[in-house]
């Protein structure tokens, strides 16, 4: 297990240790916090211009002298900054152990990773849970809505609080992979290799519905308060997690689910004729939705499934999606994961089909696994290998020692 | 040019074709299998090379190997490139296993300013001799596969080769036998002897 690294040398220690931030629930978070866009605002897609916000961010391994070693991992929809340690909440491994820390895939002795928790998301950094500095409460549903831009322009200032100028790479999967794309088509110098897993140039119809189902099952339950809970002392936690319950299903395949779960009944000899979780699949799904609730947030949801939800790299750029890569110097690795149906292989490829139409470097391989769209956070030594022989193969042309 | 020291060793054709490319140059190898033709021209011609591989296995070999090679089907991911990306387009013992052979042709020379075609020989004398004789579909070492389980669907001769470049208006800059021995020979005036005695060809087109 890798300790979070203290920051380099030469880097301004700023509001990290300091400002320990103190949650609603009492829980105090570890790791860094920073003040970001406080001499200029930033001008989010939605028209609002925000400043002095807070990033919450982790980091592991060591920048080198000419700041050239860091890899930047964007996390998913509901993942956060803590990908390679404890769990502070949970207390479970880092969403992305298996692929952080010394020795592995993203390799914290040749490496420095950073990964900051997401505008709009709840572990830190800015967002519906935190703070309005203006009123001294909690933002709700005044928070501006945020896009996977945004998100990706304020990792950028983190960058310039780091005083790194370009990162060797980016990495991440489903809503990660998104910002990857957006990093490589808003940031085209600042990045060398760009590796989106498991995503799409643009989130689907299907998925549009499915995040509808789960801001409906949240605003519909009564203690969502029309998002008013934190000033109300209440919670959504029912919605929440029927939110959860019905995502966590797009994440698996029905082949995994049917072999771990089968129509296996739970703790019972024989169905009870009544709505009691009888089958395995049941309770497995309950729990998936009561443990969520512990560590994230209603409104939050809403937020980061909207960002997602208006990705589309094509309508940015006239409805082509290579004009986002015209010229583009990045080498780019894709990858897809036979039994991903949320993010399908096909998705992946019209990554591919734009690059190829500007001539791009990119690599792409379908890994094999039943994992479905979940798969990228799994230990599938295939998808280990192909993403570290990809980054060993550009840490060769970017002349990081190898 | 002096030889470069530490010659890998690569398969016959393989060395033909590496042997036409200009060092530095583009180059997208379709069909590119595990690699093996890239990897040459990245360590032995500095090349920026890229390459388009239908299986799995081959993708991920070449992707670990740090080659940027994609997963996909030459029959119809290739209308994606631009045109001229390249300064080479390799297609070596591929052509006769495409659906649309002469559409792939068409392909490699609007997205390459040279396209380098390797092809089995199906006029060679002993496929000639097998099918006179036997009276039945050539199996050999070369051409391992039964008639119904072959990969390869689209046979052509040198000449059919030669015939359809010429119907496409393209040039051909450079073509080359390959004999069992592996000794390449020039494809000038004797293309009915190199259609006999040639196990392969190598050409270097361009449009």
């Amino acid at each position: 297990m890798t300790a979070p690294s203290t920051p380099p040398a030469g880097q301004p220690e700023s509001q990290t240790a300091k400002q320990q931030d103190r949650r609603t629930d009492g829980i105090i978070l570890p790791g860094h916090r920073v003040q970001l866009a406080r001499t200029e605002p930033l001008h989010l897609d939605c028209g609002v211009e925000l400043s002095d916000f807070t990033t919450a961010y982790q980091t592991y391994g060591t920048l080198n002298a000419d700041r050239s070693n860091a890899i930047l991992v964007c996390h998913a929809l509901t993942g956060d900054q803590f990908a390679a340690e404890p769990h502070p909440i949970t207390g479970k491994n880092g969403w992305w152990d298996m692929m952080i820390g010394p020795g592995k895939t993203l390799d914290t002795e040749r490496y420095f990773v950073i990964c900051a928790n997401i505008l709009g998301g709840c572990m830190g950094t800015a967002g519906p849970r935190e703070i309005n500095p203006a009123t001294g409460r909690p933002w709700s549903l005044d928070f501006p809505v945020i896009t996977i831009g945004d998100m990706v322009r304020a990792q950028a200032l983190l960058l310039d609080h780091l005083e790194i100028e370009k990162l060797f790479a980016v990495t991440g999967g489903s809503m990660g992979g998104m910002q990857v794309l957006e990093w490589a088509s808003l940031f085209p110098e600042r990045v060398f290799a760009a590796m989106p897993i498991a995503c799409a140039v643009r989130h689907s119809s299907q998925n549009i519905a499915l995040h509808e189902v789960g801001r409906q099952a949240i605003m519909a339950d009564p203690d969502w308060c029309g998002g008013d809970y934190l000033n109300q002392g209440k919670r959504p936690h029912r919605g929440l997690a029927v939110a959860r319950m019905a995502a966590h299903i797009s994440y698996l395949s029905e082949k995994a689910m049917h072999r771990k779960f089968g129509r296996r009944l739970q703790n019972r000899r024989s169905v009870t004729y009544g709505f009691d979780a009888d089958f395995q699949v049941e309770s497995y799904l309950r729990h998936q939705g009561i443990t969520f609730v512990d560590r994230f947030d209603a409104n939050s949801y809403l937020y980061v499934t909207r960002a997602m939800d208006y990705f589309d790299l094509a309508e940015k750029h006239g409805g082509v999606v290579a004009n986002a890569f015209r010229d583009t110097p990045v080498r780019f690795c894709i990858i897809s994961f036979t039994s991903d149906w949320l993010f399908p292989t096909e998705e992946n490829r019209e990554i591919v089909h734009a690059l190829n139409a500007v001539a791009a470097n990119v690599s792409f391989a379908e890994i094999e696994s039943d994992g479905g769209h979940d798969s990228f956070l799994l230990d599938k030594p295939e998808f280990r290998r192909v993403l570290g022989g990809f980054l060993n193969g550009a840490a060769q042309h970017r002349g990081l020692p190898t | 040019m002096m030889k470069e020291p530490d010659r890998k060793s690569i398969r016959v054709d393989l060395q033909v074709i590496a042997d036409l490319i200009k060092p530095g140059s583009r180059v997208l190898d379709v069909g590119c299998g595990n690699g093996v033709l890239l990897d040459y021209l990245a360590q032995f011609k500095q090349v920026d090379g890229r390459g388009i591989e239908l299986s799995s296995e081959g993708v991920n070999a070449c992707v670990s190997a740090g080659l940027s090679v994609i997963q996909g089907d030459a029959d119809t991911d290739l209308k994606d490139y631009p045109d001229q990306a390249f300064d080479y387009v390799v297609l070596s013992q591929t052509l006769q296993a495409m659906v649309a052979p002469r559409a792939v042709l068409e392909h490699l020379l609007r997205i390459g300013r040279r396209a380098i075609i390797s092809f089995p020989n199906f006029g060679h004398w002993r496929v000639r001799l097998h099918l006179a004789l036997k009276g039945r579909m050539p199996v050999s070492d070369t051409l391992p596969y039964q008639w119904y389980e072959t990969p390869n669907i689209h046979f052509c001769t040198i000449k059919d080769f030669a015939v359809l470049c010429e119907e496409l208006d393209i040039t051909i800059e450079r073509g080359q036998s390959l004999a069992r021995a592996g000794a390449a020979r020039r494809i000038g005036s004797t293309l009915a002897w190199a259609n006999l005695f040639g196990e392969q060809a190598v050409y270097l087109l361009r449009k």
